[in-house]
């Protein structure tokens, strides 16, 4: 099975896709934003401010899912000895790493009119720090151990030590008493965000995993060509 | 209208700093990757024209060297 995920094979796929990728992007961060700043309605309480909601929420989700998948590929590739899980993993990094920069930021954005303050050492904050951290780790442990064995082995024991703080960041909410509200989304039981709120902050969802994922595959691509640059010069 | 989506009942500038902060770091990221992902590709092109006959023949029987030198588009 693992046949299929071999660079070779999916090059030729991955090296167009970017294009497509970029324009559906366009269109649905297009929409997403008109639908966020200008059509869905301000809230009873926050006002205006909610709309921050839209680029804040999606943001933190993707940087969570991103971390998750980082860890479940890392963990694979090593006990499989699968090198292209750990250059797919790679390759997901920076993408990740910015959308907890962005939630950590426009939290604190939102925190100001809301809270009173732009930051607090409250307990879904401080996670969240804690893995905006470990990406930051992750991403220099592979400019030190450049695609080597060893860079393998410790991005792998760093996404381990990471992935510990994901369940903690979800129910940091419910777990200690925080600023934070709990999750007005739950798939499993209703919901309590309303439809015309709920629709624009989909949009966004989809728009954010668009570009993570053109950003993963214009990386991917790239250090593709890297390792083929090495190929020639061994040839 | 159009300044009531500005000033957002005053807290306009919180919002508008938000997403302008998450677009900045967009076209920062994609530039950043695309600029790598260009560079790396020259550097192919240019370690491939150096090649023997012999050698750029053997490099061309992979099919991944034949898809990046003729993947010409730079997205």
């Amino acid at each position: 099975m693992f046949k299929y995920f071999e660079p070779n094979k999916i090059f030729s796929i991955t090296s167009k896709a970017p294009k497509y990728v970029l324009f559906l992007f366009v269109i649905i961060l297009t929409v997403g934003l008109i639908e966020a700043l200008v059509l869905s309605p301000e809230d009873y309480k926050q006002s205006h401010s909610v709309r921050i909601m839209y680029v804040h929420v999606p943001a933190a989700w993707i940087c969570l899912g991103i971390f998750s998948m980082i860890t479940f590929l890392s963990v694979i590739g090593y006990i499989f000895k699968i090198r292209n899980f750990f250059l797919i993993s790679k390759s997901l990094a920076p993408s990740g790493f910015v959308f907890s920069v962005i939630a950590l930021v426009t939290g604190s954005i939102w925190g100001k009119p809301t809270w009173g303050t732009w930051w607090a050492w409250d307990a879904r904050i401080t996670s969240m720090l804690i893995l905006s951290l470990f990406y930051v780790i992750y991403l220099i442990a592979w400019r030190i151990y450049d695609n080597n064995d060893k860079a393998f082995k410790i991005t792998s024991i760093i996404t381990v030590a990471g992935i510990i703080n994901v369940p903690i960041i979800k129910y940091s909410v419910d777990w200690w008493n925080t600023l934070h509200q709990p999750a007005s989304i739950n798939i499993l039981s209703e919901s309590s965000i309303h439809v015309s709120m709920l629709y624009p902050l989909l949009i966004m969802t989809a728009a954010f995993t668009l570009f993570s994922l053109l950003i993963f595959l214009m990386k991917y691509n790239t250090e593709l060509i890297k390792i083929k640059n090495k190929g020639l010069d061994r040839l | 209208m159009i300044s009531e989506i500005l000033t957002m009942n005053g807290y306009g500038l919180y919002v508008w700093s938000a997403f302008a902060f998450t677009l900045l770091n967009f076209t920062l990221l994609y530039v950043v990757i695309k600029i790598q992902y260009i560079k790396e590709k020259k550097k192919f092109i240019a370690k491939f024209g150096a090649l023997n006959s012999e050698r750029a023949k053997v490099a061309k029987s992979q099919s991944i060297n034949k898809e990046i030198l003729s993947n010409t588009s730079t997205i």
